[in-house]
């Protein structure tokens, strides 16, 4: 069906587009107003708001993807000007960057006021009240606006890879993690008066958990804290290495990660944007690996502090250190370039060069983890879809091409690469028998043929 | 004079030159390199890099920047001493060994490859003079396309074959209409068995193309400014469009070579060492014909891995011992619009007697297998998939050792290659063998890698029992 509408033909399938972006700008607009208090402040608002934005949102990606058949959908990436670096893409990361900064040095600006919100942040406070019968803060508004995007892009995520059960569940995962364990658990815990506590953000992501006021908190806070501080040590020396041995570091990096979570469902638009270039490899080992000594030794000193109470370790202040990684490597690297970013380098930069939880957990998927990537014999095409589609920036087509498995630190697991192949040669694998053979294709060695 | 420099180089270097940059060439040369010392010259007129010529089709459909499909990185070349030359070889003279390319520039040989691909196959029909008629296969064909693309409002693909899906699929990606005439009954019905192009032929039309079967051109009618406007079939039906691209086929591109002493039929003739008639000149790749395909196969087989394997056999060849080019198990795999598609030696269109097959669709008339076994013995043939990733070398292993049917179907999840948590189909097929058989079997493996990896110790071991044996 055509519509004429000024010389310009729409299809039923753009006309129900425009619709579902009214809708969803209706509500942005709503959220506007109420930002700025030109409509009143009540729960009723903000819940219009964000009904009306998301389901404009999740309608508007129904219908560019009903009707069509199931399967890759990669049509026009580098044609359209957010995904491929064009002036979208420069606006948008203008915006993000803006935001972040504003959100971390400036929340007044957002309208943040200890002794009384205005503005943005006022907006929230129905919600923040409803939930846990506080004002809001910054940090508030951000867990809100974080949540409902990996909410939202997941669903849209899920439409778009609804043949593969392996992105619908891990995005379901991630939208899980995020709402449960990142939103309503730490406001259930903070509505009880107990310590703020992301159970699945686990050090060194978390690069405060131990820091003498968050230790305090949590041993002051009875049982609950002291199952706060055992289960998050637990993590890091037992938990985290048995899935990691078992499942590679895509449990956590494209399963449960907030991080993840993001880069994966509102990042998805940008992961072709990553460099494949080897130089880009060299800086990732340089940039990952410097931060994860620097949060050791951060921590460490932290730890001596707190211990000994002396100030000064090595005649540095301890505190002075864990200053400048909160403002380096916490806001500045993860959130303003890190997501700021995505439109121009990419959804992974931050999980890729900067993240010390991932430089732990690719230590251990290179050298003591049963995953891999395996390539099925003398398939490839060398087409350069699985490069190009990995948001980690591994030249996945250089293994393929010469039928060599994938075993890469910095695999995140994701399996867009496997999804992308047009002849099927990627296949995300566990196994134990070969544990310290898996760069070997276990066939290959023994070709039944002389191919690849 | 240039010709005397190039040729002397390192003394007692051999120089070996190597006309085409595809897939045939480049591996060919990075073998060449890899087990060798010798001087290699790659020319071709097509690209100044080698790329995938396979994903031609994801650069005009935005999936990838042309940068994306060079399959190496462009300083590759120099760091192994492989040196291109971005120009067209215009004739060669075998007797005094030297390739002339353009400019009547001569480059002297020891000894020459000949990896010069395919063309697209044309034929007589009216009208084919005029404008808005291309194929699709050189670089410069996805040029041409990308340029004229937003005048195109229909557009006619003439071929039902793998490039002729790419078309159409790469048509869809930009919302052109197309026309699809296919001259047999179903898509590539002389090449799927009948279910499966059957299958095939559905998703087309659901992709909203106009698929026509048993319909051939009849020809082609022009405007007033010599373009397309229409295409008229055999039925006699009239179809509007501004664009026909033609996809019946490729032929050997053995233009430089006609009238010379080099021995060709429709490709270059080469035995099973790759060599021509000539003395250290060589052909591989598409545009090779070996002189005695072995039982069941074709002379030419046109695809990218017979030519890798091609390149890789005869750099061996040339660098080591002799080392003669196997055809080894046929296979091939294929992504038709979002169908993917793998066969594993021998399915032909029509399944006769010696041969039978167990064919199973899953209800969803996207996904289905077959595998064939010969009607006697009940040895496993071949298996050919849709819509369902299988792992190549379980396949093959089975069909190597002569595995019966009965066996390969109770471990049949040892070959699911899908990603994990897929739904696989193993129950059903189970079931389906024994109703057929009337038999009670039943599944032997849940399919976990490790068992993988144990099928292939196990058969390993079996096969070097049975080397020691003999
Ligand atoms: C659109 C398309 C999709 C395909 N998809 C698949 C697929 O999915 N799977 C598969 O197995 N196969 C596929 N094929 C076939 C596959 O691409 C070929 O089999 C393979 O590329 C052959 O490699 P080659 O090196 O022999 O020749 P080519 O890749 O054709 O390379 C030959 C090169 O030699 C150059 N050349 C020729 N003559 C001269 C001269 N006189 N001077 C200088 N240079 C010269 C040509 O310009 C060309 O660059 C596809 C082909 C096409 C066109
Ligand atoms: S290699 Fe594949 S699975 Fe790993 S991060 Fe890249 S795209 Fe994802
Ligand atoms: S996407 Fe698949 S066929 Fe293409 S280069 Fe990667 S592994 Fe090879």
């Amino acid at each position: 069906m055509n519509l004429s509408i000024i010389k310009i033909t729409f299809t039923f399938r753009e006309l129900i587009q425009i619709a579902a972006s009214g809708v969803m700008i209706f509500g942005i607009g709503l959220m506007i107003l109420g930002g700025f208090q030109i409509l009143e402040n009540k729960l009723l608002l903000i819940q219009n708001a964000f009904a009306y934005s998301s389901v404009g949102f999740i309608i508007y990606w129904l219908s560019s993807y009903w009707g069509k058949p199931a399967g890759i959908k990669n049509d026009g990436v580098w044609f359209k000007a957010v995904s491929s670096r064009k002036w979208i893409a420069w606006l948008l990361a203008i915006v993000l960057t803006s935001f972040y900064c504003i959100l971390y040095w400036f929340p007044e600006y957002l309208g943040y006021n200890e002794k009384g919100n205005t503005g943005f942040v006022a907006f929230f406070d129905p919600l923040s009240y409803y939930l846990k019968n506080k004002a809001a803060s910054q940090w508030f508004v951000y867990g809100v606006l974080y949540t409902w995007a990996i909410l939202l892009f997941g669903i849209k995520f899920i439409i778009k890879y609804r043949h593969s059960r392996y992105q619908i569940l891990r995005t379901l995962s991630v939208m899980f993690f995020q709402t449960a364990f990142a939103f309503i658990i730490p406001e259930f815990l903070q509505r009880m008066n107990l310590p703020y506590h992301d159970y699945k953000n686990i050090w060194p992501l978390n690069y405060y958990f131990f820091d003498g006021w968050h230790l305090d908190e949590m041993l002051m806070n009875g049982k609950i804290g002291y199952w706060m501080l055992m289960s998050g040590i637990l993590m890091i020396l037992i938990g985290s290495p048995i899935l990691t041995f078992l499942f590679g570091k895509r449990w956590y990096c494209s399963w449960i990660c907030g991080c993840g979570g993001l880069a994966e469902t509102a990042g998805d638009a940008f992961r072709q944007l990553s460099d494949k270039s080897v130089k880009a490899w060299k800086l990732e080992r340089i940039i990952i690996y410097s931060i994860l000594l620097f949060v050791i030794a951060m921590t460490g000193g932290v730890i001596y502090t707190y211990i000994t109470g002396e100030l000064y370790l090595l005649g540095i202040s301890t505190d002075k250190i864990r200053s400048i990684y909160g403002f380096a490597i916490g806001a500045t690297f993860s959130g303003v370039i890190g997501v700021g970013f995505y439109p121009l380098l990419g959804s992974r930069v931050w999980c890729r060069f900067g993240c010390p939880m991932a430089a732990i957990l690719g230590i251990q998927q290179r050298f003591f983890s049963r995953f891999r990537i395996t390539t099925n014999g003398g398939q490839c095409i060398s087409c350069g879809n699985c490069s190009s589609y990995c948001e980690m920036g591994i030249d996945v087509r250089s293994y393929a091409q010469n039928g060599k498995n994938i075993v890469r630190a910095s695999c995140v697991g994701c399996g867009i690469c496997a999804a992308v192949c047009p002849r099927g040669v990627l296949k995300l694998e566990n196994g134990t028998i070969d544990l310290f053979n898996r760069v070997e294709n276990p066939y290959l060695k023994n070709p039944p043929t002389t191919n690849s | 004079m240039e010709l005397t420099q190039r040729k002397i180089g390192k003394k007692g270097m051999e120089q070996i030159v190597i006309v085409g940059n595809g897939v045939a060439g480049i591996t060919a040369a990075r073998w060449l390199r890899k087990l060798g010392d010798a001087k290699i010259y790659v020319i071709s007129s097509e690209s100044a890099y080698f790329f995938s010529r396979t994903a031609l089709m994801y650069v005009y459909m935005g999936h990838m920047l042309w940068k994306d499909i060079e399959p190496y990185p462009r300083d590759f070349y120099s760091k192994n001493r492989i040196d291109l030359l971005h120009t067209k070889v215009q004739s060669i003279d075998f007797q005094s060994k030297i390739v002339l390319t353009e400019g009547n520039k001569p480059l002297a040989y020891d000894r020459l490859i000949l990896a010069t691909g395919s063309k697209s196959k044309s034929f007589d029909f009216p009208g084919n003079h005029l404008k808005g008629i291309s194929s699709f296969y050189y670089k410069q064909d996805l040029e041409h396309l990308n340029q004229i693309s937003d005048s195109i409002k229909h557009a006619v693909i003439v071929g039902g074959g793998l490039i002729g899906i790419e078309l159409a699929e790469m048509f869809c990606s930009r919302n052109i209409p197309v026309t699809m005439l296919v001259r047999e009954t179903d898509y590539w019905a002389h090449v799927l068995p009948e279910d499966e192009a059957r299958m095939i032929s559905r998703h087309i039309q659901d992709h909203k193309i106009d698929l026509q079967l048993e319909t051939r051109l009849q020809a082609v009618m022009g405007d007033e400014t010599g373009r397309v406007n229409k295409i008229i079939t055999d039925k006699g039906a009239e179809i509007n469009c501004n664009f026909v691209a033609l996809a019946i086929g490729v032929v050997p591109n053995i233009d430089i070579v006609q009238n010379t002493h080099l021995e060709c039929d429709h490709g270059i003739l080469v035995n099973e060492y790759l060599e021509t008639n000539i003395e250290h000149v060589y052909a591989i790749g598409d545009c090779a014909q070996l002189r005695d395909p072995i039982l069941g196969r074709k002379a030419t087989e046109t695809a990218w891995y017979i030519a890798k394997a091609m390149g890789k056999t005869l750099a061996h060849h040339i660098c080591q011992q002799p080392t003669a080019y196997q055809q080894v198990l046929w296979y091939n795999s294929a992504k038709l619009l979002d169908i993917e598609y793998q066969v594993y030696g021998q399915v032909p269109a029509q399944i006769k007697y010696p041969l039978n097959s167990l064919h199973l669709e899953l209800p969803n008339g996207r996904q289905s297998i077959r595998i064939t076994y010969d009607h006697d013995t009940k040895v496993v043939k071949g298996f050919l998939l849709m819509g369902f990733r299988f792992r190549q070398d379980v396949c093959e292993r089975w069909i190597l050792n002569k595995t019966v049917l009965e066996n390969v179907v109770s471990y049949i999840r040892l070959a699911f290659f899908e990603p994990e948590f897929y739904k696989g189909f193993a129950r059903r097929y189970m079931k389906k063998f024994n109703i057929e058989f009337g038999k009670s079997a039943y599944l032997k493996t849940r399919g976990s890698f490790d068992s993988v990896l144990k099928f292939f110790k196990r058969s390993k071991k079996k096969e070097s029992d049975e080397s020691e044996h003999n």
